[in-house]
């Protein structure tokens, strides 16, 4: 033990050395963006490393000032929180219900769901459009939404399905023969107690969501309806040197989700590593 | 009493209501979609509606059609590179910092897991507008830096030459995702039981025998589901290279993946008449799809079979998302 132990002390500096260096690598790029989103455009060019030698907040004020991402921001928002809503609300009830209805019907809408995992909802991408199309829903906003919480439920309903399987079913077979509903035992039992699984689905479905390109892209044209992210595809067109604004707008899209993930790293790590091994 | 149980619990309609709501939306917006989209690659037609059955038409052309084959197979060449050197460099920064982040206790180890999956938590586009900026060939932060440290030999127009655009993005892919298998390998190697390398340590192993006999092995399982899910994401990246190249992959379509291909012919459309083929981009995820699945079926085989039950989960639980 000892021996080994040496050999492990000699490689901690370079441990340290490793560990920095990708450090600075990771930080590098977000504080570039974040510090020169403050300066004028020539400081930029003189200096991209160091601080604002003068302040300015032009580049914030014009996008809060007559731009549409504030209105991105919303739409961004919106679709996000329905969708998320949506997810747990359909992936809680049908994952009880593959729990404990006792059938084979309830097999087959399990496999179904699980199913899902194993396919990328990116090669339905030319029918959805036309299915887009045909509802009317191109170029809306919410046109997004169904297909982020079909492209959710099936890891929703696998990483659920576990969990409810795992909780002491006494709870609920005492209720029952209370007389009690499913759907209020659903409510007032089995919500209750999944909340911390819950939590993760949440989170592995709010990053992606927030972030997606994709279906915005190839959904939405119309200028209002645009999401954040689709939004900021516009920046290098428009604004093409107005840098301060450009990286504004880049800064405040990830300010949402940073701060969501610096205030419980620990639920984001364990959410978003299970969601990608999982899904 | 026993009745009641039975009557309420057991009430089939109650528990396919329960599933209805889940079950409609995915039916209608997933399923139906994906197995739809393989269906209309053997479909043409104009603009957004493909009414003419053409067999394998959309294929015949994807595969021999002079212009279209030799987009097809330079996207498709080129994913691979771009799959290799992600998967060589992502995975392999991953597994490092797994092991130093297992090993001996550091100082500050949670501070370095936040770290390192910031990236994982961000918008793909935004990070490549970032790292766009930085490779910027004028003012860009990285040839600044080269010239002031007297490397201005290699401060090159770096996402402007074909021999190193698709390298770039591969490597800003791998800054972005290597979070990813980091926390995989960590929960990996934190489930392996301390006494095995205990008594390895007693016999007199090194750190490196202790990482390819006991470590690697006991590991595969998440080897293999770190390459499937590489493979998958690769295979339908698209984010990255619209951010810093655009969705026409140059310089002279170096940076050109399969995503972009796909966009171009099945959504945009080509330039200049931009009315999009969509039974050809049909085609195109069709293949994207067998693909993804002979990858996922190699990768189970390589890495599931002699690790037993975890292994199994491969197939089943490693396709990653869109």
């Amino acid at each position: 033990m000892a021996g080994s132990g040496k050999v492990r002390d000699r490689s901690k500096p370079f441990k340290y050395v490793i560990l920095s260096v990708w450090t600075v690598l990771v930080l590098f790029p977000l504080w570039t963006m974040v510090v020169n989103s403050f300066k004028f455009k020539n400081d930029i060019y003189l200096d991209p490393f160091g601080l604002p030698i003068a302040l300015n907040l032009g580049g914030y004020a014009t996008v809060f000032k007559d731009s549409p991402f504030p209105r991105y921001f919303l739409n961004s928002f919106v679709v996000t929180v329905i969708s998320l809503a949506l997810i747990l609300f359909f992936g809680s009830l049908a994952a009880y219900s593959c729990v404990r209805w006792k059938s084979r019907a309830s097999k087959w809408i399990y496999l179904f769901f699980v199913a899902g995992l194993t396919v990328p909802i990116k090669i339905g991408s030319v029918n959805l459009l036309q299915i887009m199309i045909k509802l009317g829903l191109l170029d809306t906003t919410l046109s997004v939404v169904p297909v982020y919480v079909a492209m959710g439920l099936p890891l929703s309903v696998f990483t659920l399905y576990e969990f409810i399987r795992g909780l002491p079913m006494e709870l609920t077979e005492a209720a029952l023969i209370d007389g009690t509903g499913p759907f209020r035992i659903y409510r007032s039992i089995i919500v209750p107690l999944v909340k911390p699984a819950l939590a993760t689905v949440a989170i592995f479905n709010l990053v992606p969501i927030w972030n997606d390109l994709w279906f915005p892209l190839i959904f939405i044209r119309k200028d209002d309806q645009r999401t954040l992210i689709l939004g900021v595809t516009r920046l290098f067109g428009e604004y093409q040197t107005d840098w301060s604004k450009i990286l504004a707008v880049l800064s405040l899209s990830c300010v949402p989700v940073i701060l969501l993930y610096l205030s419980m790293a620990k639920q984001f790590i364990a959410g978003l590593t299970a969601g990608a091994v999982k899904g | 009493m026993k009745r009641s149980v039975r009557k309420r619990g057991d009430s089939w309609i109650v528990w396919l209501l329960f599933a209805l709501p889940a079950l409609a939306v995915y039916t209608a917006f997933m399923a139906y979609p994906v197995i739809n989209s393989l269906r209309l690659s053997f479909y043409s037609g104009s603009g957004y509606s493909l009414d003419k059955f053409v067999g394998f038409g959309n294929y015949v052309r994807l595969f021999t059609d002079s212009g279209i084959s030799q987009r097809f197979w330079c996207a498709f060449g080129n994913t691979w590179v771009f799959f290799g050197i992600t998967m060589l460099v992502q995975n392999t920064i991953g597994l490092l910092f797994a092991l130093i982040l297992t090993g001996k206790p550091l100082r500050a180890q949670g501070f370095y897991r936040t770290i390192i999956f910031i990236p994982v938590t961000l918008s793909v586009l935004v990070t490549g507008y970032v790292w766009k900026l930085i490779l910027n060939p004028q003012w860009g932060a990285l040839n600044i830096f080269l010239t002031k440290i007297g490397l201005s030999s290699l401060a090159l127009p770096w996402l402007g030459d074909p021999r190193t655009a698709l390298a770039c993005i591969a490597l800003v892919s791998a800054w972005q995702w290597a979070g990813m298998p980091t926390m995989m390998f960590i929960a990996g190697l934190e489930r392996i039981p301390g006494d095995l390398f205990e008594s390895a340590q007693i016999d007199g192993a090194g750190i490196w025998r202790i990482f390819a006999r006991i470590k690697l092995p006991l590991i595969m399982p998440i080897v293999g589901i770190v390459s499937v899910l590489t493979f998958v994401g690769n295979f339908n990246a698209f984010d990255v290279v619209y951010a810093m190249e655009g969705a026409n992959g140059p310089p002279n379509y170096s940076t050109d993946l399969m995503g972009t291909f796909f966009y171009r012919t099945g959504i945009a459309g080509q330039h200049p008449i931009g009315i999009p083929d969509m039974g050809l981009g049909a085609a195109v995820t069709t293949v994207t799809f067998f693909v993804l699945f002979a990858g996922i079926l190699l990768a189970n085989r390589l890495t599931g079979e002699r690790s037993g039950d975890s292994g199994k989960s491969v197939a089943s639980r490693g396709e990653g998302r869109a």
